[in-house]
């Protein structure tokens, strides 16, 4: 095989052309990689961390807030735990956020990813304003709402019958007993798992879940009735009235018009 | 072995305090090599993370700021990229690599793979890409070296996998090919690093020729005007690591203060 002369301007489109499709491989395996590794929705955060969208861009994996913590709660993620690498996280059912009032794991953060004024109310910082996550119950594994007397979930929240309350109610099935159930009030839950922790069952029928994974939004279509306050809620509702125009054509005649049919 | 002894002192002696201020709480070095506090008062971070957060869309914070400056401003201005050879842990494990490349012949059995010294700076602009894009620090998500010294202070989970394969790669597929080619944190430090005042420079009057300096030289390049003329390396990829310094018989390798003013 003869080489054949390549003149230079052929040569700069073809090596161009190769620089190009070499970076865009590139670009498409990381992107994947990257796309993979923050792709776990179900991660509990230390107390003050920014939603998750900008957590991830900003917490250095510096580990200071792990480092802080007493409980040993706190964790890097390190490859295999399925988490973006190096940032921090807990297990509830392992070891749950203890809610230091001093909060040690969050002025530490060089780079704001935990914001302290997210945990601070007239200048002090309030640990029960962290919104970890939130526990939500298992109804059919918890053995309260069996009948059994157990209210290890309530007695171990650190915010006692705030966030944690217990509901009673009568037992039809042997038609002489109580339910005493715990019911969680989302908007006290701090996300901290201490129930979790505690929950007697094999697998926990109370779970810590990320806020913005199992809260729901009414939105303003709908109001509470009987309530004052809820109306407030609506005050800064914004949309648009429509207005239909009437038709002008008769009543009647809608009743033969059969456009629409077809 | 002057140098590389202190090299190793100074590798380990980082992992240390960071390990004793997790562990016991020695706070004399807080963090890990992406951001750290110094005697609980000074700010340190990785400017190259700092700079990927910054396009992710992160709002930088002051003490990061202050912390990015430190490193940058101490490498820019003394020590060039003097971090590679001297601070980071994956340097020990390229060395090791390495050398047991030298002592078994690989390079002499091994085909030749090019790659270009230049890669790593496409890669670097590439983390810069994909960082903005996708509002990610894309580089520090995957980093093996954030996963080594991470991993050595909190844990390291499957993260000696990573470690193995930039071992591997080096000792099999080529030559210091991790810190030499592929690494974007190295090819930051280089650009970050080339108006350093803490130089190796080479003196033709002493040198025999016998490219010792060459074969040890993990950024062979910058060594191009040994047994030409006497000139100080100036190419930012010098790691001022000194192995050739160490294995010049001759004493025509030195470290010395660069002299802007000499110049030409």
């Amino acid at each position: 095989m003869s080489k054949k002369k390549v003149s230079s301007r052929r040569k700069f489109l073809l090596t161009s052309l190769r620089a190009a499709g070499l970076a865009g491989i590139g670009a498409l395996v990381w992107s994947s990689m990257l796309e993979e590794s923050t792709a776990n929705s179900l991660i509990l955060r230390p107390p003050g961390a920014l939603p998750e969208e900008d957590f991830l861009k900003t917490c250095i994996k510096c580990g200071l807030c792990v480092s802080a913590c007493p409980y040993d709660t706190l964790k890097l993620a390190a490859p295999g735990d399925h988490k973006p690498m190096g940032t921090p996280f807990f297990d509830a059912r392992d070891i749950p956020c203890y809610m230091c009032t001093d909060i040690p794991c969050v002025p530490v953060c060089p780079t704001g990813a935990l914001d302290e004024q997210s945990v601070t109310t007239d200048g002090e910082l309030d640990i029960n304003l962290s919104r970890m996550g939130v526990a939500v119950i298992d109804t059919s594994a918890c053995v309260a709402f069996w009948g059994i007397q157990c209210d290890a979930c309530h007695r171990a929240c650190p915010l006692i019958d705030e966030a944690i309350v217990i509901e009673y109610d009568k037992n039809e099935r042997t038609g002489k007993h109580a339910f005493l159930t715990p019911v969680v009030v989302n908007d006290v839950c701090t996300g901290c798992g201490m129930c979790e922790h505690a929950c007697i069952t094999e697998k926990a029928a109370i779970t810590i879940i990320p806020r913005d994974v199992v809260l729901g939004h009414a939105g303003s279509h709908y109001v509470k009735g009987w309530d004052k306050k809820d109306e407030a809620r609506l005050k800064d509702a914004t949309g648009a009235t429509t207005q239909t125009e009437l038709s002008k054509e008769s009543a009647i005649d809608s009743l033969n018009d059969d456009s629409e049919l077809y | 072995m002057r140098y590389l002894i202190s090299r190793r002192v100074t590798q380990i002696t980082v992992m240390a305090l960071y390990i004793a201020a997790h562990v016991w709480g020695l706070k004399i070095l807080e963090g890990n090599l992406s951001s750290s506090v110094l005697l609980g008062t000074v700010p340190l971070s990785d400017p190259y993370a700092v700079l990927q957060m910054f396009v992710a869309g992160s709002v930088i914070t002051t003490d990061v700021l202050i912390g990015a400056a430190i490193i940058a401003l101490f490498y820019g201005v003394v020590g060039g990229r003097m971090f590679c050879s001297w601070v980071c842990p994956i340097n020990m494990v390229t060395d090791a690599a390495n050398w047991l490349r030298r002592k078994l012949g690989i390079s002499h059995v091994q085909k030749r793979v090019y790659m270009s010294r230049n890669l790593r700076l496409w890669i670097l602009a590439l983390s810069l890409i994909l960082s903005f894009a996708m509002g990610l620090t894309a580089f520090e998500l995957v980093s093996p070296i954030s996963m080594l010294h991470r991993g050595l202070v909190f844990g390291m989970g499957f993260g000696f996998s990573a470690i193995l394969i930039i071992f591997f790669f080096d000792l099999f597929v080529h030559e210091n090919g991790w810190c030499g080619y592929v690494c974007p944190l190295g090819g930051f430090y280089s650009l970050i690093g080339k108006f350093s005042l803490i130089r190796v420079s080479h003196n033709v009057d002493n040198c025999t020729e016998c490219m010792k300096c060459k074969v040890v030289c993990p950024e062979k390049e910058v060594l191009h005007m040994v047994a030409k003329h006497s000139a100080t390396v100036t190419m930012g990829e010098c790691t001022n690591c000194a192995r050739c310094i160490e294995v010049c018989d001759d004493d025509a390798l030195n470290f010395s203060i660069r002299n802007f003013l000499d110049k030409k």
